[in-house]
Protein backbone atom coordinates (compact mmCIF):
# COMPACT_ATOMS: atom_id res chain seq x y z
CA UNK A 1 0.00 0.00 0.00
CA UNK A 2 1.64 3.27 -0.96
CA UNK A 3 0.91 7.14 -0.57
CA UNK A 4 1.62 9.40 -3.02
CA UNK A 5 1.30 6.49 -6.26
CA UNK A 6 0.50 9.05 -8.18
CA UNK A 7 3.65 11.68 -7.56
CA UNK A 8 5.96 10.58 -10.12
CA UNK A 9 3.38 11.05 -12.77
CA UNK A 10 2.16 14.60 -11.57
CA UNK A 11 5.50 15.61 -11.65
CA UNK A 12 6.39 14.54 -15.38
CA UNK A 13 2.89 16.16 -16.54
CA UNK A 14 4.23 19.17 -15.16
CA UNK A 15 7.26 19.46 -17.97
CA UNK A 16 5.29 17.69 -20.60
CA UNK A 17 3.24 19.22 -23.77
CA UNK A 18 -0.67 18.77 -23.22
CA UNK A 19 -2.48 15.90 -24.70
CA UNK A 20 -5.10 17.65 -26.46
CA UNK A 21 -5.17 20.03 -28.95
CA UNK A 22 -6.46 23.81 -29.03
CA UNK A 23 -9.13 22.45 -30.78
CA UNK A 24 -11.70 24.71 -33.18
CA UNK A 25 -8.41 26.12 -34.70
CA UNK A 26 -6.05 23.05 -34.51
CA UNK A 27 -8.01 19.84 -35.88
CA UNK A 28 -6.43 16.70 -36.19
CA UNK A 29 -6.08 15.13 -39.60
CA UNK A 30 -7.96 11.77 -40.16
CA UNK A 31 -5.66 8.78 -40.91
CA UNK A 32 -5.74 7.77 -44.65
CA UNK A 33 -9.07 5.42 -45.25
CA UNK A 34 -10.85 7.00 -42.14
CA UNK A 35 -14.28 6.82 -43.12
CA UNK A 36 -15.85 10.22 -42.84
CA UNK A 37 -18.31 11.59 -45.33
CA UNK A 38 -20.02 10.01 -48.20
CA UNK A 39 -19.42 11.54 -51.36
CA UNK A 40 -20.46 11.06 -55.03
CA UNK A 41 -18.88 11.53 -58.53
CA UNK A 42 -22.36 11.64 -60.32
CA UNK A 43 -20.11 11.85 -63.66
CA UNK A 44 -20.55 8.20 -63.89
CA UNK A 45 -23.47 7.00 -62.04
CA UNK A 46 -25.37 4.95 -63.77
CA UNK A 47 -28.23 4.88 -61.17
CA UNK A 48 -28.72 1.18 -61.05
CA UNK A 49 -29.89 2.03 -57.31
CA UNK A 50 -27.95 -0.98 -55.45
CA UNK A 51 -26.14 1.50 -53.01
CA UNK A 52 -29.96 2.64 -51.96
CA UNK A 53 -30.50 -0.89 -51.67
CA UNK A 54 -27.54 -1.99 -49.32
CA UNK A 55 -27.45 1.24 -47.12
CA UNK A 56 -28.82 -0.62 -43.71
CA UNK A 57 -30.40 3.17 -42.85
CA UNK A 58 -32.24 3.95 -45.61
CA UNK A 59 -30.25 6.99 -45.99
CA UNK A 60 -30.08 6.93 -49.90
CA UNK A 61 -32.58 7.64 -52.59
CA UNK A 62 -32.18 6.74 -56.12
CA UNK A 63 -34.83 7.73 -59.29
CA UNK A 64 -35.00 6.54 -62.43
CA UNK A 65 -38.09 7.92 -63.54
CA UNK A 66 -39.15 10.56 -64.55
CA UNK A 67 -35.67 12.37 -64.31
CA UNK A 68 -32.65 10.32 -62.85
CA UNK A 69 -31.54 11.25 -59.23
CA UNK A 70 -29.61 10.60 -56.46
CA UNK A 71 -30.44 11.90 -52.76
CA UNK A 72 -28.58 10.95 -49.92
CA UNK A 73 -29.94 12.02 -46.29
CA UNK A 74 -26.47 12.99 -44.26
CA UNK A 75 -28.20 12.74 -40.82
CA UNK A 76 -29.52 9.09 -41.66
CA UNK A 77 -26.15 7.67 -43.15
CA UNK A 78 -24.20 5.37 -40.27
CA UNK A 79 -21.00 5.86 -42.06
CA UNK A 80 -20.51 1.98 -42.88
CA UNK A 81 -19.61 2.32 -46.34
CA UNK A 82 -21.53 -0.64 -47.37
CA UNK A 83 -22.55 1.59 -50.52
CA UNK A 84 -19.01 2.16 -51.68
CA UNK A 85 -18.50 -1.24 -51.52
CA UNK A 86 -21.30 -1.97 -53.26
CA UNK A 87 -21.45 0.55 -55.85
CA UNK A 88 -20.12 -1.17 -59.57
CA UNK A 89 -18.96 2.14 -60.72
CA UNK A 90 -16.95 3.39 -57.98
CA UNK A 91 -18.37 6.76 -57.92
CA UNK A 92 -19.24 6.35 -54.25
CA UNK A 93 -15.82 7.09 -52.08
CA UNK A 94 -15.19 7.72 -48.47
CA UNK A 95 -14.15 11.42 -47.83
CA UNK A 96 -12.18 12.31 -44.98
CA UNK A 97 -14.17 14.77 -42.28
CA UNK A 98 -12.70 17.93 -43.53
CA UNK A 99 -13.82 17.78 -46.86
CA UNK A 100 -17.10 19.44 -47.11
CA UNK A 101 -20.31 19.00 -49.77
CA UNK A 102 -20.66 20.41 -52.48
CA UNK A 103 -23.81 22.58 -51.18
CA UNK A 104 -22.05 23.76 -47.73
CA UNK A 105 -20.12 26.96 -47.26
CA UNK B 1 -39.19 -0.38 8.55
CA UNK B 2 -37.02 0.12 5.42
CA UNK B 3 -36.50 3.79 3.06
CA UNK B 4 -36.75 3.25 -0.46
CA UNK B 5 -33.95 5.36 -1.65
CA UNK B 6 -33.81 5.47 -5.93
CA UNK B 7 -30.34 4.99 -6.71
CA UNK B 8 -30.00 6.60 -10.75
CA UNK B 9 -31.22 6.96 -13.55
CA UNK B 10 -29.55 10.08 -13.48
CA UNK B 11 -26.93 9.68 -10.82
CA UNK B 12 -22.86 10.72 -11.64
CA UNK B 13 -21.20 7.54 -11.61
CA UNK B 14 -23.15 5.97 -13.97
CA UNK B 15 -22.71 6.67 -17.47
CA UNK B 16 -25.72 5.18 -18.81
CA UNK B 17 -29.29 5.08 -16.95
CA UNK B 18 -30.12 2.26 -14.65
CA UNK B 19 -32.32 2.38 -11.69
CA UNK B 20 -31.81 0.51 -8.24
CA UNK B 21 -34.31 1.00 -5.48
CA UNK B 22 -32.68 0.22 -2.42
CA UNK B 23 -34.09 -0.37 0.40
CA UNK B 24 -32.26 0.86 3.44
CA UNK B 25 -31.86 0.09 6.87
CA UNK B 26 -30.28 3.39 8.10
CA UNK B 27 -27.19 2.93 6.20
CA UNK B 28 -27.48 -0.64 5.04
CA UNK B 29 -29.01 -2.21 2.25
CA UNK B 30 -31.56 -4.61 2.70
CA UNK B 31 -32.91 -5.00 -0.69
CA UNK B 32 -32.45 -4.13 -4.34
CA UNK B 33 -34.84 -3.45 -7.10
CA UNK B 34 -33.36 -3.08 -10.35
CA UNK B 35 -35.21 -1.08 -13.15
CA UNK B 36 -34.10 -1.30 -17.10
CA UNK B 37 -35.70 0.27 -19.88
CA UNK B 38 -34.25 3.36 -19.71
CA UNK B 39 -32.66 3.62 -23.09
CA UNK B 40 -34.44 0.86 -24.87
CA UNK B 41 -34.45 1.11 -28.74
CA UNK B 42 -36.08 -2.13 -30.15
CA UNK B 43 -33.11 -3.57 -31.90
CA UNK B 44 -34.04 -7.10 -31.85
CA UNK B 45 -37.31 -6.26 -33.67
CA UNK B 46 -35.81 -3.68 -35.84
CA UNK B 47 -33.00 -6.89 -36.78
CA UNK B 48 -35.88 -8.88 -37.97
CA UNK B 49 -37.10 -5.97 -40.43
CA UNK B 50 -33.56 -5.81 -42.37
CA UNK B 51 -31.93 -8.22 -44.21
CA UNK B 52 -29.34 -9.99 -42.84
CA UNK B 53 -26.64 -8.49 -44.23
CA UNK B 54 -27.33 -4.94 -43.00
CA UNK B 55 -28.02 -6.54 -39.49
CA UNK B 56 -24.19 -7.34 -39.20
CA UNK B 57 -24.02 -3.34 -39.65
CA UNK B 58 -26.97 -3.02 -37.04
CA UNK B 59 -25.44 -5.42 -34.32
CA UNK B 60 -22.67 -3.25 -33.83
CA UNK B 61 -24.50 -0.56 -32.61
CA UNK B 62 -26.23 -2.22 -29.91
CA UNK B 63 -23.19 -1.37 -28.13
CA UNK B 64 -20.85 1.51 -28.47
CA UNK B 65 -18.23 -0.29 -26.03
CA UNK B 66 -18.25 -4.05 -27.28
CA UNK B 67 -19.66 -2.84 -31.45
CA UNK B 68 -16.70 -4.72 -32.78
CA UNK B 69 -17.37 -7.90 -30.93
CA UNK B 70 -21.45 -7.95 -31.14
CA UNK B 71 -20.82 -7.80 -34.99
CA UNK B 72 -18.34 -10.92 -35.05
CA UNK B 73 -20.65 -12.77 -32.30
CA UNK B 74 -23.42 -12.32 -35.14
CA UNK B 75 -21.35 -13.46 -38.53
CA UNK B 76 -20.03 -16.26 -36.07
CA UNK B 77 -23.86 -17.11 -36.23
CA UNK B 78 -24.55 -16.62 -39.38
CA UNK B 79 -21.47 -18.38 -40.88
CA UNK B 80 -21.96 -21.28 -38.77
CA UNK B 81 -25.98 -21.43 -40.34
CA UNK B 82 -24.75 -21.17 -43.36
CA UNK B 83 -21.96 -23.43 -43.17
CA UNK B 84 -19.20 -21.15 -44.62
CA UNK B 85 -15.35 -21.45 -43.45
CA UNK B 86 -13.31 -17.99 -42.97
CA UNK B 87 -10.05 -17.67 -43.80
CA UNK B 88 -7.45 -17.95 -41.28
CA UNK B 89 -5.76 -14.45 -41.41
CA UNK B 90 -9.54 -12.94 -41.02
CA UNK B 91 -10.42 -14.99 -37.83
CA UNK B 92 -6.48 -13.76 -37.03
CA UNK B 93 -7.31 -9.83 -37.72
CA UNK B 94 -10.87 -10.49 -35.88
CA UNK B 95 -8.81 -11.46 -32.78
CA UNK B 96 -6.27 -8.40 -33.41
CA UNK B 97 -9.73 -5.75 -33.52
CA UNK B 98 -11.57 -7.85 -30.40
CA UNK B 99 -8.39 -7.39 -28.41
CA UNK B 100 -8.15 -3.78 -29.21
CA UNK B 101 -11.57 -3.33 -28.06
CA UNK B 102 -11.34 -5.19 -24.80
CA UNK B 103 -7.82 -3.04 -23.93
CA UNK B 104 -9.88 -0.09 -24.99
CA UNK B 105 -13.31 -0.79 -22.96
CA UNK B 106 -11.29 -2.09 -20.06
CA UNK B 107 -9.59 1.65 -19.55
CA UNK B 108 -12.51 2.96 -20.27
CA UNK B 109 -14.24 0.80 -17.13
CA UNK B 110 -10.81 1.51 -15.08
CA UNK B 111 -11.51 5.49 -16.06
CA UNK B 112 -14.97 5.37 -14.67
CA UNK B 113 -14.58 3.91 -11.51
CA UNK B 114 -11.59 6.13 -11.12
CA UNK B 115 -13.50 9.11 -11.74
CA UNK B 116 -16.47 7.75 -9.45
CA UNK B 117 -14.00 7.24 -5.79
CA UNK B 118 -12.94 10.73 -7.01
CA UNK B 119 -9.42 10.63 -8.41
CA UNK B 120 -9.85 12.60 -11.58
CA UNK B 121 -6.44 12.71 -12.59
CA UNK B 122 -5.91 8.79 -12.63
CA UNK B 123 -9.69 9.09 -14.97
CA UNK B 124 -7.83 11.12 -17.38
CA UNK B 125 -4.51 9.76 -17.64
CA UNK B 126 -5.93 6.53 -18.23
CA UNK B 127 -8.64 7.79 -21.28
CA UNK B 128 -5.60 9.36 -22.54
CA UNK B 129 -3.94 6.14 -22.89
CA UNK B 130 -6.99 4.73 -24.30
CA UNK B 131 -7.14 7.18 -27.12
CA UNK B 132 -3.80 5.37 -28.14
CA UNK B 133 -6.11 2.75 -28.80
CA UNK B 134 -8.72 4.37 -30.42
CA UNK B 135 -6.84 5.76 -33.08
CA UNK B 136 -4.99 2.45 -33.82
CA UNK B 137 -8.55 1.52 -34.45
CA UNK B 138 -9.39 4.44 -36.67
CA UNK B 139 -6.16 3.66 -38.63
CA UNK B 140 -6.85 0.03 -39.13
CA UNK B 141 -10.67 0.21 -39.81
CA UNK B 142 -11.64 3.66 -40.89
CA UNK B 143 -13.34 3.94 -37.64
CA UNK B 144 -12.83 5.27 -34.09
CA UNK B 145 -15.92 3.44 -32.06
CA UNK B 146 -17.79 1.27 -34.95
CA UNK B 147 -15.41 -0.18 -36.98
CA UNK B 148 -17.61 -1.62 -38.87
CA UNK B 149 -14.56 -4.30 -40.09
CA UNK B 150 -16.78 -7.65 -39.68
CA UNK B 151 -18.79 -9.19 -42.49
CA UNK B 152 -20.41 -12.27 -43.30
CA UNK B 153 -17.75 -14.31 -44.33
CA UNK B 154 -14.97 -13.07 -42.71
CA UNK B 155 -13.65 -9.07 -42.65
CA UNK B 156 -13.58 -6.10 -44.69
CA UNK B 157 -10.42 -4.82 -44.84
CA UNK B 158 -6.61 -6.12 -44.04
CA UNK B 159 -3.86 -4.75 -41.88
CA UNK B 160 -0.74 -3.68 -43.66
CA UNK B 161 2.63 -3.85 -42.91
CA UNK B 162 2.72 0.40 -42.27
CA UNK B 163 -0.65 0.05 -40.16
CA UNK B 164 0.57 -2.98 -38.06
CA UNK B 165 4.06 -1.27 -36.99
CA UNK B 166 1.35 1.42 -36.10
CA UNK B 167 -0.38 -0.72 -34.00
CA UNK B 168 2.55 -2.43 -32.60
CA UNK B 169 4.05 0.98 -31.81
CA UNK B 170 0.92 2.55 -30.10
CA UNK B 171 0.76 -0.60 -27.53
CA UNK B 172 4.33 -0.27 -26.92
CA UNK B 173 3.93 3.05 -25.63
CA UNK B 174 0.47 2.58 -24.36
CA UNK B 175 2.20 -0.62 -22.13
CA UNK B 176 4.69 2.11 -20.72
CA UNK B 177 2.21 4.62 -20.05
CA UNK B 178 0.22 2.03 -18.80
CA UNK B 179 2.68 0.50 -16.34
CA UNK B 180 3.24 3.80 -14.63
CA UNK B 181 -0.86 3.74 -14.19
CA UNK B 182 -2.01 0.56 -12.86
CA UNK B 183 0.41 0.18 -9.98
CA UNK B 184 -1.60 3.81 -9.11
CA UNK B 185 -5.24 1.98 -9.60
CA UNK B 186 -3.86 -1.69 -7.77
CA UNK B 187 -1.08 0.31 -4.84
CA UNK B 188 -2.58 3.50 -3.63
CA UNK B 189 -3.86 3.79 -0.39
CA UNK B 190 -6.82 5.75 -0.96
CA UNK B 191 -8.00 3.39 -4.08
CA UNK B 192 -7.37 0.63 -1.43
CA UNK B 193 -9.54 1.68 0.87
CA UNK B 194 -12.76 2.39 -1.55
CA UNK B 195 -12.55 -1.38 -3.16
CA UNK B 196 -10.78 -3.72 -0.69
CA UNK B 197 -13.18 -5.44 1.21
CA UNK B 198 -16.34 -3.46 -0.62
CA UNK B 199 -18.77 -5.58 -2.94
CA UNK B 200 -18.24 -9.38 -1.86
CA UNK B 201 -19.83 -12.08 -4.09
CA UNK B 202 -18.35 -15.48 -3.11
CA UNK B 203 -17.31 -18.33 -5.37
CA UNK B 204 -20.61 -19.95 -4.80
CA UNK B 205 -22.66 -17.05 -4.80
CA UNK B 206 -21.20 -15.90 -8.31
CA UNK B 207 -22.20 -19.08 -9.40
CA UNK B 208 -25.40 -19.34 -8.24
CA UNK B 209 -26.11 -15.62 -9.46
CA UNK B 210 -25.01 -16.74 -12.72
CA UNK B 211 -22.04 -14.39 -13.01
CA UNK B 212 -19.90 -13.85 -16.22
CA UNK B 213 -16.68 -12.07 -17.36
CA UNK B 214 -14.30 -10.51 -15.04
CA UNK B 215 -17.01 -10.34 -12.54
CA UNK B 216 -16.98 -14.17 -12.08
CA UNK B 217 -13.14 -14.17 -12.58
CA UNK B 218 -12.73 -11.67 -9.72
CA UNK B 219 -14.72 -14.26 -7.90
CA UNK B 220 -12.50 -17.13 -8.38
CA UNK B 221 -13.79 -18.82 -11.66
CA UNK B 222 -11.78 -19.17 -14.58
CA UNK B 223 -14.52 -18.89 -16.65
CA UNK B 224 -13.40 -17.28 -20.06
CA UNK B 225 -15.23 -18.19 -22.85
CA UNK B 226 -12.04 -17.32 -25.38
CA UNK B 227 -10.60 -20.55 -23.63
CA UNK B 228 -12.55 -22.57 -26.07
CA UNK B 229 -10.49 -21.25 -28.71
CA UNK B 230 -13.46 -19.71 -31.18
CA UNK B 231 -12.13 -17.86 -34.24
CA UNK B 232 -7.72 -17.67 -33.60
CA UNK B 233 -7.84 -17.78 -29.73
CA UNK B 234 -6.99 -21.81 -30.40
CA UNK B 235 -3.88 -20.92 -31.65
CA UNK B 236 -2.66 -18.49 -29.06
CA UNK B 237 -1.42 -18.65 -25.73
CA UNK B 238 -2.96 -17.12 -22.78
CA UNK B 239 -4.61 -18.12 -19.35
CA UNK B 240 -7.45 -16.50 -17.86
CA UNK B 241 -6.85 -13.90 -15.55
CA UNK B 242 -8.48 -15.12 -11.88
CA UNK B 243 -8.70 -13.35 -8.36
CA UNK B 244 -9.62 -14.84 -5.43
CA UNK B 245 -10.53 -11.96 -3.25
CA UNK B 246 -14.12 -11.64 -4.51
CA UNK B 247 -14.73 -8.26 -4.43
CA UNK B 248 -14.50 -4.96 -6.10
CA UNK B 249 -10.67 -4.81 -5.98
CA UNK B 250 -10.71 -7.74 -7.04
CA UNK B 251 -12.77 -7.32 -10.32
CA UNK B 252 -10.40 -4.56 -10.70
CA UNK B 253 -7.69 -6.15 -10.84
CA UNK B 254 -9.14 -8.84 -13.26
CA UNK B 255 -9.55 -5.84 -16.03
CA UNK B 256 -6.08 -4.55 -15.44
CA UNK B 257 -4.12 -7.74 -15.62
CA UNK B 258 -6.34 -8.47 -18.64
CA UNK B 259 -5.03 -5.20 -20.25
CA UNK B 260 -1.58 -6.42 -20.36
CA UNK B 261 -2.55 -9.78 -21.57
CA UNK B 262 -4.83 -8.20 -24.04
CA UNK B 263 -1.59 -6.50 -25.22
CA UNK B 264 -0.14 -9.71 -25.54
CA UNK B 265 -2.52 -11.59 -27.46
CA UNK B 266 -3.09 -8.53 -30.30
CA UNK B 267 0.86 -8.65 -30.89
CA UNK B 268 0.53 -13.16 -30.78
CA UNK B 269 -1.87 -12.71 -33.40
CA UNK B 270 -0.26 -9.93 -35.66
CA UNK B 271 2.86 -11.60 -35.30
CA UNK B 272 1.30 -15.56 -36.14
CA UNK B 273 -1.27 -14.05 -39.20
CA UNK B 274 -1.08 -16.09 -42.25
CA UNK B 275 -1.02 -14.22 -45.74
CA UNK B 276 -4.47 -15.52 -46.52
CA UNK B 277 -7.47 -14.46 -48.14
CA UNK B 278 -9.63 -12.03 -45.63
CA UNK B 279 -12.98 -12.86 -47.02
CA UNK B 280 -14.91 -15.90 -48.67
CA UNK B 281 -17.82 -15.30 -51.16
CA UNK B 282 -21.26 -16.73 -49.81
CA UNK B 283 -23.80 -18.49 -51.97
CA UNK B 284 -28.13 -18.79 -50.55
CA UNK B 285 -29.60 -17.72 -47.19
CA UNK B 286 -29.57 -18.34 -43.78
CA UNK B 287 -31.90 -21.26 -42.66
CA UNK B 288 -31.68 -23.19 -39.34
CA UNK B 289 -31.07 -21.78 -36.07
CA UNK B 290 -28.18 -21.15 -34.08
CA UNK B 291 -26.53 -20.06 -30.80
CA UNK B 292 -23.36 -18.49 -30.67
CA UNK B 293 -21.15 -17.23 -27.37
CA UNK B 294 -18.65 -14.84 -26.99
CA UNK B 295 -16.33 -13.05 -25.16
CA UNK B 296 -16.94 -9.53 -24.42
CA UNK B 297 -14.96 -7.13 -22.05
CA UNK B 298 -17.53 -7.75 -19.77
CA UNK B 299 -18.29 -11.21 -20.27
CA UNK B 300 -20.15 -13.54 -21.74
CA UNK B 301 -22.20 -12.88 -24.76
CA UNK B 302 -25.02 -15.09 -26.19
CA UNK B 303 -27.08 -14.66 -29.76
CA UNK B 304 -29.62 -16.58 -30.72
CA UNK B 305 -30.68 -16.34 -34.92
CA UNK B 306 -33.46 -18.43 -36.48
CA UNK B 307 -33.17 -17.92 -40.25
CA UNK B 308 -35.87 -19.05 -42.50
CA UNK B 309 -34.23 -19.00 -46.01
CA UNK B 310 -35.37 -15.98 -46.92
CA UNK B 311 -33.29 -12.83 -46.70
CA UNK B 312 -35.06 -11.67 -43.41
CA UNK B 313 -34.15 -13.43 -39.94
CA UNK B 314 -37.27 -14.68 -38.08
CA UNK B 315 -35.83 -14.24 -34.31
CA UNK B 316 -32.64 -12.19 -33.26
CA UNK B 317 -31.69 -12.16 -29.40
CA UNK B 318 -28.90 -11.03 -27.82
CA UNK B 319 -28.15 -11.88 -23.98
CA UNK B 320 -25.46 -9.41 -22.95
CA UNK B 321 -23.02 -9.88 -20.26
CA UNK B 322 -24.65 -6.81 -18.15
CA UNK B 323 -28.21 -8.47 -18.56
CA UNK B 324 -26.47 -11.53 -16.58
CA UNK B 325 -24.45 -9.82 -14.37
CA UNK B 326 -27.00 -7.77 -13.00
CA UNK B 327 -28.18 -10.44 -10.14
CA UNK B 328 -24.81 -11.01 -9.16
CA UNK B 329 -25.19 -7.26 -8.45
CA UNK B 330 -27.85 -7.41 -6.57
CA UNK B 331 -26.02 -9.86 -4.49
CA UNK B 332 -23.26 -7.29 -3.62
CA UNK B 333 -25.23 -4.79 -3.15
CA UNK B 334 -27.56 -6.86 -0.23
CA UNK B 335 -25.70 -5.81 3.32
CA UNK B 336 -23.82 -3.23 1.96
CA UNK B 337 -23.31 0.39 2.71
CA UNK B 338 -25.35 3.00 0.94
CA UNK B 339 -22.04 5.29 0.10
CA UNK B 340 -20.00 2.02 -1.57
CA UNK B 341 -23.28 1.58 -3.96
CA UNK B 342 -21.30 3.52 -6.84
CA UNK B 343 -17.85 1.54 -6.33
CA UNK B 344 -19.79 -1.75 -6.01
CA UNK B 345 -21.81 -0.71 -9.68
CA UNK B 346 -18.93 -0.06 -11.44
CA UNK B 347 -16.94 -2.85 -10.55
CA UNK B 348 -19.26 -5.05 -12.41
CA UNK B 349 -19.09 -2.39 -15.44
CA UNK B 350 -22.39 -2.08 -16.12
CA UNK B 351 -23.28 -1.10 -19.60
CA UNK B 352 -26.71 -0.75 -19.92
CA UNK B 353 -27.49 0.12 -23.62
CA UNK B 354 -26.63 -3.34 -24.58
CA UNK B 355 -28.90 -4.97 -21.72
CA UNK B 356 -31.31 -3.10 -22.71
CA UNK B 357 -30.64 -3.51 -26.80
Amino acid sequence: MKLFAMFNDIVRNLFRKPATRNYPYEKRPDFPGTRGRLMIDPTNCIYCGICAKKCPSNAITVTRKPDQSWQFDRFRCIVCAACVEACPKKCLRMAPRTEKYPDEE
Amino acid sequence: MSTIVPFGPQHPVLPEPIQLRLALDDERIVSVLPVVGYVHRGLEKLAEQKDFVQDSYLVERVCGICSFMHSMSYCMGIEEMMEITVPERANYLRVVWAELHRIHSHLLALGLLADAFGFENLFMQLWRTRERIMDAMEYTTGGRVMLNACCIGGVRRDINDEQKAFVLNQLKEAEAELKRLIPVMTDDYSVKKRLVGIGILDKAAAYAAGAVGPTARGSGHAMDHRTTGYIAYKNLDFEPVVETSCDSYARTLVRCREVYQSIDLVRQALDKMPDTEIKVAYKGKPCGEVAIRCEQPRGEVLYYLKGNGTDHLDRMRVRTPTFANIPALMTMLNGSQLADVGMIVLSVDPCISCTER
